[in-house]
């Protein structure tokens, strides 16, 4: 007797808990793996899975077998030119005799491959990648702006307004009271309404009817009592629906991205500026339900521009950061209330500045932006000198130290390092 | 015979002509006196299919990340197509599970039934190793067992702490089965019985073992060896003696241990269940197209994909990698029919009691009563040895150069022949690791030898053997490699000992 049975539509991810624990294990070659696959990747593909190369050697798990030396024979097919006592030299490893069974199954797998590759999702690249950071001040805000509220059904109550009333479960008790406390004068009525049947199987006669009309009577006036007695509906009937209103934390963050467009600004800056753009838009992406990003780009004059003409559109002249900054300030007041969005603010730059334009940035941050956001983050990309602008900033940064950060980039392998120190959890830098 | 029409004239599969295929094998193979467990055929996708892989073909498994790599592993190589999978899985059990890849051709599933539904399945039931090791109705069950009890071990104690102990059992999976000492048959009274009675009893042992209380014994008594002779069941023996395992701990090593018991007979007999196999769909697959119910273009497809698999590269080739079972089985089944249907003159003097007897009751016997090594050191004839230019090289490490030894020719068939059952002896692949001693009243260590055999020592992997080995143990271990004149070798130690204490 044979069965067949179709499985396909059965579960396929029965590895997957097995998956976990090896990630797990692995965790550190892991995140190693992953850095330096992002030091070397194109940014684009950050976003995406990867192949994740390991040590094999990490992996094996040992157990005792023979090793190489001492004298055994093997067998092989296919001779050729051999003939008994043949003498030659021992061939290289792998080869002829590396893989021959005479080793035992186990180091056949061992042999030539020292690295055990294998493919990690999107999502646990980023996991991975992200792991220890920490976004600033994040459960505070949570708590804080927890001004929004959801409606949710909590079962019934008595008392509410007439328009949550609930029909079917009012009727429901009206009726169950009204069953409850029409019982003493039902047992009475039942009574009267048995004598009557009796009277009525009798034959007809004077006395007899006499008595049937006053038990008639008795009967209706014992009911129009019980109406009186026993109302069809009471206040005391009555169900309302209950609604009750629970917090949500707010979960929007918006990413205001500020870069330099000015003449000094190249492409490749650019470039690296995009880099960490993105990075930080995955990383805050990740912790929130909803994330926007608003980009600004200044040269003299600042202008609100959609992605492409943010990264790739040319312009050239001089340099007012003042500008971007007010218009960043501008746009958080109008569009972003406090108690909504958490704010982001990432500012990338060479450096370069109108010389008395910086004492107007500082002030700028100090009254309008730093005070309403959660983090500024500003990256200098330069291998030259840092100008004013540095200066400046670094003063803010010892009186915002937890709102502010700023680092210097030098080249594209610095990006992530950078990033990751700017974001370092709060905890690990006081530890 | 009369011709009947053919089953089915295309490529693809359905469920109903499975069934029909199904039926008129298992008519066939009946009449070939396969005796088979009943057959559960299960078509699975191929995610389906590296899901089993990286469980070791088992239908479920404890977790473990072990099994996690094996399947990172499959479905690398897989994705990136280095390599193919198999077009089925089978498992020894009642019933018969096996697994039928979706992507299969009708011709495949025919093939595959055939090979796994009745050639493994009956070697399964048949085969002596199997009956004697395995419970073919029971491992199922065994697996839900186990499966729960280290999903509820993992809940008590911890993920971490399950993990390492399966760990330090793997490493030893393969010193974890009994290889002589056969277990008794026991009714079933008798089995509830122990059951019962093993818990007490391992608990009551390990307690008179380690006792406080000195005993005065005398002085001849004490020299003596505990346990008095070498125990090879390694796992075993830590199972009933380590002083400072939890019950619970016991128990994993108990199921890692019954699981290596399990595939014991299955890493013995590779050579021949996979002949036997071979020789059954390609026997059973002819016969229907002897009496019509396959086409020729079947038959030509069936040839390519079973020529392909019996396919064995010469050693010279790059596609070489060890001797093919696959070949090497079913070409001695083959041999052994055409040594009872038409013997030569050579095949009566090397095989006078085969020779010419009915093949099926032959190779039935043949399948039921032996074991690769046995097997080969039986069967295979001077003819095959010839077919396959087979030849022995001996590699002494002392010696700078490989020797032939034998050659396929009059004078070396019997060496070549020699040479290729110990290449399938467990005993002489596996090193020879045995419990030795432990120092009852000292320091509480183990002690192991390692008996060499043709000079041949250990891998590098010992130290990190050895730590698992403590990590059960609980305390120092020894590990002595001996030659056959008992004089020692090599010592290894964990934890290292420091040079002056040595």
């Amino acid at each position: 007797m044979s069965y067949i049975i179709d499985r396909r539509l059965n579960s396929k991810k029965k590895s997957a808990v097995n998956r976990q624990r090896f990630l797990k294990r692995y965790r550190k070659q892991i995140k190693r793996a992953v850095e330096e696959s992002l030091k070397k990747r194109s940014i684009e593909d950050v976003d995406r899975g990867s192949d994740i190369t390991i040590d094999r050697d990490a992996t094996t798990e040992p157990f005792f077998q023979h090793g190489r030396g001492g004298s055994q024979t093997r067998v092989f097919p296919g001779n050729k030119e051999f003939s008994t006592g043949d003498e030659f030299q021992r061939p290289d490893q792998g080869g002829g005799s590396g893989s021959g069974s005479g080793e035992g199954s186990a180091s056949n797998t061992g042999v030539g491959e020292d690295e055990f590759t294998f493919h990690i999702s999107q999502d646990e690249f980023l996991d991975f990648m992200f792991e220890g950071l920490e976004l600033p001040y994040l459960v505070k805000k949570q708590l804080k702006s927890t001004t929004n509220f959801e409606t949710h059904h909590a079962g019934f109550t008595s008392h509410s307004s007439p328009e949550k009333l609930h029909l079917i479960r009012s009727l429901r008790a009206a009726y169950a009271r009204r069953i409850a406390l029409s019982g003493p004068g039902k047992k009475e009525l039942t009574e009267l309404k048995k004598s009557l049947w009796a009277l009525e199987e009798q034959p007809v006669n004077e006395s007899n009817s006499r008595k049937i009309i006053d038990l008639k009577k008795k009967i209706s006036e014992l009911k129009q009592i019980d109406k009186k007695r026993i109302p069809f509906l009471d206040t005391f009937d009555l169900r309302y629906r209950n609604y009750v209103r629970v917090p949500m934390p707010s979960s929007k963050a918006v990413i205001i991205c500020v870069m330099d467009v000015s003449g000094s600004m190249t492409q490749t800056i650019k470039e690296l500026a995009k880099r960490f753009f993105i990075l930080l838009y995955l990383f805050i992406r990740r912790n929130y339900q909803k994330t926007e990003v608003v980009f600004i780009r200044h040269h003299t004059r600042a202008t609100e521009v959609d992605e492409q003409e943010f990264f790739y559109s040319r312009e050239t002249g001089g340099t007012i950061v003042s500008s971007a900054l007010e218009l960043t300030a501008d746009i958080i007041e109008q569009r972003y209330p406090q108690d909504q969005y958490n704010v982001y603010v990432a500012q990338a730059s060479d450096g370069d500045n109108w010389d008395n334009d910086s004492e107007i940035c500082c002030k700028l941050l100090q009254q309008r932006i730093l005070p309403i956001i959660q983090y500024f983050a500003y990256v200098e990309i330069t291998s030259g000198m840092h100008q004013n602008l540095w200066n400046e900033y670094k003063n803010i940064q010892e009186q915002f130290a937890n709102e502010f950060a700023m680092q210097n980039v030098r080249g594209s392998a610095d990006i992530y390092p950078v990033f990751r120190e700017l974001f370092a959890s709060k905890t690990e830098q006081k530890s | 015979m009369k011709k009947q029409s053919p089953i089915s004239t295309d490529a693809e599969w359905t469920f109903e002509l499975i069934e029909r295929y199904e039926a008129e094998i298992g008519r066939i193979a009946a009449n070939f006196k396969l005796d088979t467990y009943p057959n559960q055929i299960e078509i699975i996708n191929s995610e389906q299919m590296m899901d089993a892989y990286a469980s070791v073909g088992m239908p479920l498994h404890y977790n473990h990340w072990s099994y996690g790599k094996r399947f990172l592993d499959t479905s690398q190589n897989y994705q990136r197509g280095r390599m193919g999978l198999a077009y089925e899985i089978v498992i020894n059990s009642d019933p018969c599970i096996a697994y039928l890849m979706e992507e299969n051709t009708m011709m495949m599933q025919a093939l595959v039934i055939a090979h796994a539904c009745y050639g493994h399945n009956s070697f399964f039931k048949g085969n002596y190793l199997f009956r004697t090791w395995t419970d073919a109705s029971a491992i199922i069950d065994y697996l839900v067992f186990a499966k729960n009890y280290i999903a509820k071990c993992e809940e008590r104690h911890g993920i971490d702490a399950v993990e390492a102990m399966l760990d330090s059992c793997h490493s030893l999976m393969n010193f974890g089965v009994n290889r002589y000492i056969r277990p008794p048959v026991l009714t079933p009274e008798q089995e509830s019985k122990k059951v019962a009675e093993r818990e007490e009893y391992i608990q009551r042992h390990i307690n008179t073992l380690w006792t406080t209380v000195t005993i005065k014994e005398s002085s001849e008594n004490k020299q003596a060896n505990f346990p008095q002779d070498p125990e090879e069941n390694l796992l075993y023996f830590i199972e009933k003696n380590a002083p400072l395992l939890e019950p619970w701990q016991r128990e994993i090593i108990r199921i890692v241990r019954k699981m290596a018991q399990y595939f014991y007979p299955q890493k013995q007999t590779q050579v021949m269940n996979e002949g036997w196999a071979c020789f059954w769909h390609y026997t059973l697959l002819h016969q229907m197209y002897e009496e019509g119910l396959v086409t020729e273009g079947f038959m030509m497809e069936f040839l390519q994909s079973h020529t392909s698999v019996i396919y064995q590269p010469p050693f010279d080739s790059p596609y070489y990698n060890g001797i093919n079972p696959y070949t090497l089985g079913f070409n001695m089944m083959i041999d052994i029919k055409r040594i009872c249907q038409h013997p030569t003159a050579e095949d009566r003097e090397w095989f006078p009691d085969i020779a010419g007897s009915p093949w099926l009751d032959t190779v039935h016997y043949v399948m039921k009563n032996f074991k690769d090594e046995s097997f080969i050191r039986q069967y295979l004839s001077p003819r095959l040895i010839r077919e396959l230019k087979l030849f022995s090289i001996l590699d002494n490490s002392d010696k700078p150069t490989l020797k032939v030894s034998a050659i396929h020719n009059e004078a070396g068939y019997k060496q070549v022949r020699n040479d290729l059952a110990n290449q399938y002896d467990l005993g002489y692949l596996e090193p020879n690791i045995q419990i030795y001693n432990v120092e009852v009243r000292g320091d509480r260590s183990l002690t192991l030898r390692h008996f060499v055999h043709q000079q041949r020592p250990l891998a590098e992997s010992v130290p990190s053997v050895l730590q698992h080995l403590h990590q059960l143990w609980g305390f120092d271990i020894h590990l002595e490699s001996v030659t056959a004149q008992g004089e020692i070798l090599k010592t290894f130690h964990f934890p290292e000992m420091r040079p002056e204490s040595l």
